[in-house]
Formats: structure tokens, sequence, C-alpha cells
């Protein structure tokens, strides 16, 4: 069962009232041409009016997002963008909110408010640009950076463990989180929809490209020779399947996930777990999100959706209830409020 | 009623302190006493003076916690240099007062708690009450511990909540020396304990026995009256510097048809701001508690583009980590509100104690050029206005501002006369009207350098903002060398233009004089008070208190022209002088600085002027 449902658009929009007249200027082959293009077409099919949708961000390549988008956008400082998207939610939580960050902006210098924003559960959708190295700023490691890696400032390989962004959202209580491919717009396309549909706070990592500083950063999922193995699409209700000729699985042993054969050693499609991006119980869906290769392949699409109370409606529903069975009225009312004396 | 035994001596003011343990709830003690002296119609000003630590060790004087409340028949500013009457719950209290009592003064202390192991605690080798250090006061010892269980042995109370009221037999005594009716506290102790009608007994019966103990004792011999003071006409409120700050947005909120929005986080002594505005989503206040200072004001930022009032709270520390995020509404020229109720610093400092040390940190601190208005409160109930006008002048240039509280302020509370909502200056935000075929998003008014707000949701006016610097007009990113040197100047230009739409800067006293006093914000009290009282005494003196800080008022540099000596006070190293002198390099400034986390005394400003004058 979906948790909400969006209108039939109330009037025909197309990707063209969304494109900006200003210069797209990443680089030829980032990745995050592709999301822009995949966020144009997602906007006119959401039935909300163009007028409502903001666009927010923090600092870095992707976070020059709003300036390519023909809709209210505000650019805000590196890591903050989750605080800005709270502030717009929260005084206008008619809005579409959109806040576009980096691995670098949201979980390094943003860490906190990623975080906190996400246990609270503001109604906005984040997508999270995973290149796995700080564009921007020419090529340090990020949060994320395999450890090992070379680069500017690692130049004998990080010695750090990088966070997995799947595991920090569910970890921080987060009720949404999707994986997208910057290569696959088409199946991007459809997990940016069922993120607009979500109500509370929706987490896309999309695995993204840069071209300049850590090209091939995801090769191991994205290429030809290697993607049948590593990458798993899930669908809600049909089991983790996944390999060039489908017949690789996933099963639950014990309390841990296992990759089986189908046909192998008895195994039959029957034993293969079935997701449900609707549990409300995390532990599954942090095991799914945890997934790795070389032992894994890579969960892609939604991997958890779960309605809960969102902290924008909370907000609305206990301000309606004070004003409700409050005395106060108006700001006279409470500077006339007692203890008053009066000298005439 | 009481006052039948005594006769009634009549006093012009009146400064009276108490001080106990931090546990003892001298805070309580001392704003009932205000409430009470609200409704006796007497003028007041107050000052809590309590230690950063929540409960420092029971005994010490570092645990010691004191309210001064300063009441009288003509207008009162300040909280007052020395004490009339201390009373001192134990040991530490009374050493950690000594010096705030005036001579002659009166002490009332609680004679159970002068025992070897409090006094020892205290730090003293002999009882001070009797051991003749004190023989140059008059001595009251009570022992209020013991009559306070006794006051409620009927009521069967375990040993902790008895001890716990009384501080009420300390207030009843006080009460009646100053011909106060208990009715007034007790309507209190119904409020606020009325789920609890043993604990309302349990303080009622306290604080009658500290009243009828004080009647019948004769303890002081006669009682005090301090008559009314002559108040102009209308309703009257007691009301601290934070509450006032919070009320004075809700006004402005609502006056300027804008929903209010806050974002902040807690710090001393500015949290009291976000906890009343949390209490009034009744109003349609959206208070969000934030992470931290800087998602405070970044959301609040994000609250603004939408179309907010929005503000954001905090002391010194919190206003450092807003900085990058001040940049940010500065470049996207919309309204923000930023409170700093300023403490002691740098670092956390005296978290409790007031300082006047953040002015360089809000005119300057920031990276590149990023101007703001700046408004300074001078006193608790000019926090409401200052809050208000700070809205105003945010909302209507579209610019940050920076106000200006301080600990003593915030926490010191006054007499409010309640204003009209109605009355208060109109508030226009340059809302740009749906589908306006002229709006850009940095096409500005031609006087007042602003630019429109926007609102998402508004048909026709989509358009991006952020921290890149913009093209003039367009407002699309631009790395123009000299669209960046002229939207510098525009920036600059629009704050130093808020000085046509500011009052002219007054002085209190001649138009010329030997000594010119210039100070600014919370110090208006004590300022003010000293300098009537020096021209009352023939002194040729004026005193110029600033409260617009950023810009300054036009006529500022023709007003320290016109006197032959300036001194500049602040409870800080000399940053508003710095400033001046920045200005207007052409004068000579003398300063006096305290920075002691303490405020100004009447009688050290008095004698500085006097050497001045002299000299
Ligand atoms: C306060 C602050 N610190 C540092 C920077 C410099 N900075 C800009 S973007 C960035 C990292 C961006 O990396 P990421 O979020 O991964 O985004 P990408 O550029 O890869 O899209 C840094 C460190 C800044 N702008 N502000
Ligand atoms: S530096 Fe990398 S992330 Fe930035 S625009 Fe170029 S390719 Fe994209």
């Amino acid at each position: 069962m979906e948790n909400t449902q969006i209108d039939t658009p109330v009037m025909q929009l197309t990707k063209d009232d969304f494109a900006s007249d200003q210069m797209v200027k990443w680089c030829p082959g980032c990745g995050d041409h592709a999301i822009l293009h995949a966020v144009e077409n997602v906007f006119p099919n959401l039935g909300i009016a163009k007028e409502d949708f903001v666009v927010v961000s923090g600092i870095g390549c992707s976070s020059r997002f709003p300036y390519y988008m023909n809709t209210y956008g505000i650019h805000g400082i590196h890591g903050r963008a989750a605080a800005l998207a709270t502030g717009v939610k929260l005084a206008n939580p008619k809005l579409s909110v959109w806040m576009i960050t980096g691995d670098g902006d949201c979980m390094a210098i943003g860490g906190n408010h990623f975080i906190h924003t996400i246990r609270r559960n503001i109604d906005i959708n984040i997508l999270l640009f995973n290149n796995k190295i700080y564009g921007l700023t020419k090529g340090q490691y990020s949060p994320t950076t395999p450890q090992g890696s070379k680069t500017k400032t690692s130049p004998q390989g990080t010695i750090e463990r990088p966070f997995n962004p799947g595991e920090l959202v569910i970890g921080s209580q987060g009720n949404f989180f999707a994986r997208a491919l910057d290569t696959n717009p088409k199946a991007m396309t459809s997990v940016f929809m069922e993120a607009a549909k979500h109500k509370g706070t929706s987490v896309v990592e999309i695995l993204q490209n840069c071209v300049i500083f850590f090209n091939k950063a995801h090769d191991l999922i994205t290429s030809k020779e290697t993607r049948d193995d590593n990458q798993l699409w899930l669908e809600h209700g049909k089991p983790l399947i996944f390999g060039k000729d489908r017949n690789k699985g996933i099963v639950l042993k014990g309390t841990r996930l296992e990759v089986v054969t189908i046909g192998e050693n008895g195994v039959t499609e029957a034993d293969i777990l079935v997701h449900d991006q609707y549990e409300k119980d995390p532990g599954i869906h942090m095991m799914i999100a945890r997934m790795m290769p070389p032992e894994y392949p890579v969960a892609l699409g939604v991997i958890r959706s779960v309605a809960a109370p969102t902290f924008d409606q909370s907000l609305v529903d206990l301000i309606e209830h004070e004003k409700q069975t409050s005395k106060f009225k108006t700001a006279d009312d409470l500077l006339q409020s007692s203890p008053t004396w009066t000298i005439d | 009623m009481a006052n039948n035994n005594n006769k009634v001596v009549e006093l012009e003011q009146v400064v009276v302190r108490f001080a106990g343990d931090s546990g003892d709830g001298m805070q309580l003690t001392g704003s009932l006493f205000s409430d009470s002296t609200a409704f006796a119609g007497n003028d007041f000003a107050t000052f809590p003076d309590y230690p950063a630590e929540i409960r420092a060790p029971q005994g010490t004087v570092s645990g010691v916690s004191g309210f001064q409340i300063h009441f009288g028949r003509k207008n009162v500013y300040t909280s007052g240099d020395l004490a009339d009457v201390l009373v001192a719950m134990n040991p530490a209290s009374l050493k950690a007062n000594m010096r705030w009592i005036k001579p002659q003064g009166l002490i009332i202390i609680d004679s159970d708690n002068f025992n070897d192991k409090w006094l020892e605690k205290a730090g003293y080798t002999t009882d001070p009450t009797t051991d003749g250090s004190l023989s140059g006061y008059r001595v009251i010892r009570t022992p209020i511990s013991s009559m306070t269980k006794e006051a409620v042995k009927h009521l069967n109370l375990d040993p902790k909540t008895t001890l716990k009221t009384k501080n009420m037999f300390a207030l009843g005594m006080v009460m009646y020396m100053f011909s106060r009716e208990p009715e007034v506290i007790y309507q209190y102790f119904e409020k606020k304990f009325a789920a609890n009608p043993i604990v309302v007994q349990a303080n009622k019966s306290v604080l009658a026995a500290g009243y009828n103990y004080a009647d019948t004792m004769e303890i002081v011999g006669h009682v005090y009256k301090v008559n009314p003071a002559p108040l102009s006409k209308g309703k009257y409120r007691n009301i601290t510097g934070n509450v006032a700050t919070a009320w004075g947005f809700i006004a402005a909120a609502e006056r300027a048809g804008r929903p209010l929005f806050l974002g902040s986080y807690p710090i001393t002594p500015a949290t009291e701001i976000l906890q009343e505005l949390s209490y009034h989503k009744n109003l349609g206040v959206k208070a969000f508690q934030a992470e931290d200072e800087i998602a405070g004001i970044v959301s609040a930022i994000g609250a603004s583009y939408t179309g907010s009032l929005a503000i954001t709270t905090t002391s010194g520390p919190g206003l450092s980590l807003k900085s990058e995020a001040i940049g940010l509404a500065v470049m996207t020229e919309l309204p923000l509100v930023i409170v700093d109720v300023q403490r002691g610093g740098p670092s956390t400092g005296l978290p409790t104690k007031s300082e006047q040390s953040d002015l360089m940190q809000a005119l300057f601190g920031r990276n590149g050029e990023a101007p703001v208005i700046i408004v300074a409160a001078q006193s608790p109930t000019d926090c409401f206005y200052s809050a208000y006008e700070a809205a105003k002048l945010s909302m209507e240039h579209m610019t940050p501002v920076i106000l200006l509280t301080d600990g003593s302020l915030a926490n010191g509370s006054e007499v409010f006369r309640i204003p009209a909502v109605a009355d208060l200056p109109e508030i226009h935000p340059p809302i740009a009207q749906a589908n306006d075929p002229e709006y850009k998003p940095y096409r500005r008014d031609p006087e007042k350098l602003n630019r429109k707000w926007a609102i998402p949701g508004t048909p026709g006016l989509r358009h991006r903002v952020g921290g890149l610097e913009k093209e003039d007009v367009s407002g699309n990113v631009s790395h123009d060398p000299l669209n960046h040197q002229k939207m510098t100047l525009l920036r600059e230009e629009k704050v130093m233009r808020v000085a046509n739409y500011l009052p002219e800067q007054k002085v209190i006293g001649p138009d010329e004089a030997e000594l010119l006093v210039v100070s600014w914000g919370g110090t208006y009290g004590v300022m003010r008070t000293v300098v009537e009282k020096m021209q009352q005494e023939g002194y040729s003196i004026a005193l110029a208190h600033f409260r617009h800080i950023m810009p300054l008022p036009r006529n500022t540099e023709e007003v320290l022209g016109r006197y032959k000596k300036i001194i500049v006070c602040e409870i800080n190293n000399g940053q508003f002088v710095k400033y001046l002198k920045m200005n207007f390099p052409q004068f000579k400034y003398h300063q006096y600085n305290k920075i002691q986390g303490l405020p100004f005394l009447v009688a050290e400003l008095q004698e500085q002027f006097e050497k001045l004058l002299n000299a």
C-alpha cells in the first residue's frame, strides 16, 4: 500500500516549464546533467502548481542545481541545505520542497543537520548526489570515499572508513530511502516520483559520476561488464533476484543476508527474500541498504518507504489546536494578559 | 492588617537584595516581591545575579544566588548601587554580598544556618553576626528555618518540601516591613500550584508566619512605606527584557501581516526568548528549536525566503556560529532579525554575567563586506520596542538586523506601560505582487535601495537567490568584477540610508556643556540616573545614549562636536569608542570601561565624571 496519493495534474505542465534560461556549467559528461533532466521530467507530472516548487541546496557542484531550474530556489551555505529546507517547509508546508546536496555537503559539514532533519521527518525530498569526492573544491576525499582511495588530500590512500548513506539514513530513523544511478534515467525518474509521493523526509542517493575528479567511482556497479552481478533492482512484493541469468538471489539466513544461486544446493525461487518496502521494522531494510560488492550486489530502487507523522504537519496541528483552545487571539490579548494594574 | 503596632516611616526609594543558596529560591522570592512592588504602585528595576552552575555546592560562596530590586516614588532607572536591606539565608550569601550593602544597612539573617558547619563552608572562622564585624549595620537574627518548620508542622510535609518554603518566611518579613499586602502573593500560589493544594497551603502559612513574626516581634521598630510613583495613566505590567523581546516580535509580525518564525538553539541568557515564543503557538508563532545555532539561523533564512518575519536568538558564542549565515542573509537581501543577548566573553566566558562586548562582532564579524543594521535595546521595556523596530527595519529595508540586548536587560525587569498594538508604527514590507511583469529579483526601490520580497507560492515570480554574487537587477549569478563592486556599494548604501528613517540622536541635558557622556545599549538606566543627578547638583553635563549603532543617527557628528569633553562609558574594553574614533577621528574621547561582569554603579560613574570635569 502506498502511503499517499498525488492528485492528478491540475494543469498540464511540461519539462519546458521548469527549464531555466541559465547556462548549465557542469563539466561535460558529469552525472549531474542526467539528474537535472530527470527532475525536469518529474516536476510536471506531480500535479503541483509550478509556483509551489522550491529547490534548496548547500554548496558543491551539485548544489548549483537551483540556478538551473525555473522554480523558486535558494542556494545556501555549505552543509546547511537541510536547515534551509526545514525553514522553507515549516514556514509554508504547502510547498513542495526539494533539497539538492552532495556527499560532502550533507554528510561532512552538514552531517548534523542531515540526521536531525531525517529524525524529525520533515516532508522534504532530499536528492543526495554521491560522487564519493569533493567536486567543487577539486578532488579531496569525502565521507563516502572508499577506504584506500588516493585523492588530492589522501595521496597515500584514505585511512578513513566511509559512510554508507543508506545506513546513516535508516539509522537516523529515516522512513524513505532509495538509490538510483545517473546512468539509468528511467529508473531514476520513477524513484523520484515515489520520493515525491512519500510524506516525510525522503532521501534518494544517486550514484553520480564525477568525470573529472573520481571518474568511474561507481564503475563496478554501472559498467556493462560487471553491472548485472552488482545491481539488484528492488520492487515491492517481488523477490530479491539479480544476475545476468536472473538466477541469483538474496536469502535471510539467521541474522544475515546471503547470496544464493537458484537451482543450486536445493535453493528455489520460493526461498528468496521478498521485498517489503513498507515494513516498519528497519532491520531488513538496514541489511539491504548495507549490501555492497564484492560480497553482495548493490540494492537499487526504493529500499524503505514507511508512513509516519511528519514534523511539519504535527506543528500545523499543534498551532491549530492552540489557536482554537486559547483565549489569546491577538498580540493585544497577550500584552493585556494578567497580572496587570491600571493607573488612572 | 499589620502596621498597628509600628510607626510608619516614608521613604523616597529603597534597594532590597535577597541572597541565598542557589537552591533557596531567591529568584522567585525576588520576583514575587517585584510583583507586590508593582501592585504598590512604585516604579522599579530589578537585577538578578546568579551563578553559572545550576546547583553549586550548597553553602559555598560560588553557589550564592541574588536578586536586587530598587523601587521608589520617583521614576527608577537602575537596579540600584547598594542595598538598604539584605536578606542573607546563610553565611555564604552574607559573605558574597557584604560589598553590596549600604553602611548602616539592615541585614536579616537566618540564624539557624549560622552554625559551625555552614560558617566553615562559607570560609568564616568566626560568626560575623556575633563577633562584632557587622557593627556598622543593623542585624536581625531570625531563626527562619526552624520557624518555617513550626509553621507547616500541621501539614505533615516531608522535611525537604518544608525547607523549600523558608524563602517565603523571609519574603513575609520583608513584605511586612514595607507595608505590603500578601494577597497578591497568595493569588500567585493558588494559580501556580493549583494542582497541589497542600503546597499552596504550605507557602501561604509560611509567608503569613514570616509576616506575623515581623509584626509581633516589632523587629524593626517601624515599618516603611514608599508611596506610589507618579506614573502616567494607563495599564501596566511587570516585564523582563527577554519576554519583552519576544512580545515585540509577536506584535511586529501581526502588524506587518507576516507569520512569525523563530529558529533558535538554547543559550544563556537568551534561552527565555525561545521559551516564551514556544508558548505562543496560540498566536501562530512557529518556534523551532534547531539542532544548533547554525540550523537555527539558516532555518530562519529559509522561512524568510518563504515570507515569514524570521528571527533567531542567541548569545555571543552562538552569534559566532551564525556569522556565515548572516552573510547569506546579507547577500540574498532577505529580512532577518538576529538577537544577541550579550554575556561576558570571550568563548564561554562568564555565561551568567552581562557585558557589552559583542559590538565588534556584530559590526564586523563576517567574511566579505557584509553590513547589517544594528539596534541596541536600552532597558527591559525597551526590548519590546527595539524588537519591534528591528523587525520593521529588517522587513522594510530587506536586510538583516542584529538586535543587541544583554544579560542584565534580559533578566532584569521593569514596569511596562502596555501599548496598544494599533498605536505602534505601521510596518510595510515590500511584497512583490503576483505576475508583476516588472519584477526582477534585484531591482531596487530608488529611495531605500531595497529589493522586493517575492514569496514562493506566488504565481509569476519564480526566482533564485543564494550566496553567490548576483548581477544587479537580474539577480543572475555573476562573477563580473565591476558588478561585484557595484553590488558591494549598493548593499552598504542600503544600510546607510536607513539613517534617513531613524530619529536624530537626542541628548539628555543641555545642548552645550563641559562634558558629554556617551553610552549605548543596556547601560541607559544607570547613565541617565547619574547624569540627571549631577545636573541637579549643578554640573555642566549631558548624556547621549545610543540606541542606533549601525547606521548611526545622522546628527551624531554634530552632537559630538557641541561639547568640550567627551567620555564614552561601556561594559567592555572600549568597542563603541573605537567605532566612534573610526567614524569621527577629529574628536578626543575619554573612556570608562568596566569588565567585571557587573553593572555600572552610580557612585563610580559620578566619581569618574567629577574627576574629568575638575581636570
Ligand atoms: C564553510 C565552507 N567550507 C568549505 C567550503 C568549500 N567547499 C565547497 S564545496 C565543498 C565540497 C563539496 O563536495 P560535495 O558536497 O561532495 O559536492 P560536489 O561538489 O561533489 O557536488 C567544499 C569543501 C565552503 N564553500 N564553505
Ligand atoms: S567537477 Fe565533477 S561533480 Fe563537478 S561538475 Fe565536474 S564532473 Fe561534475
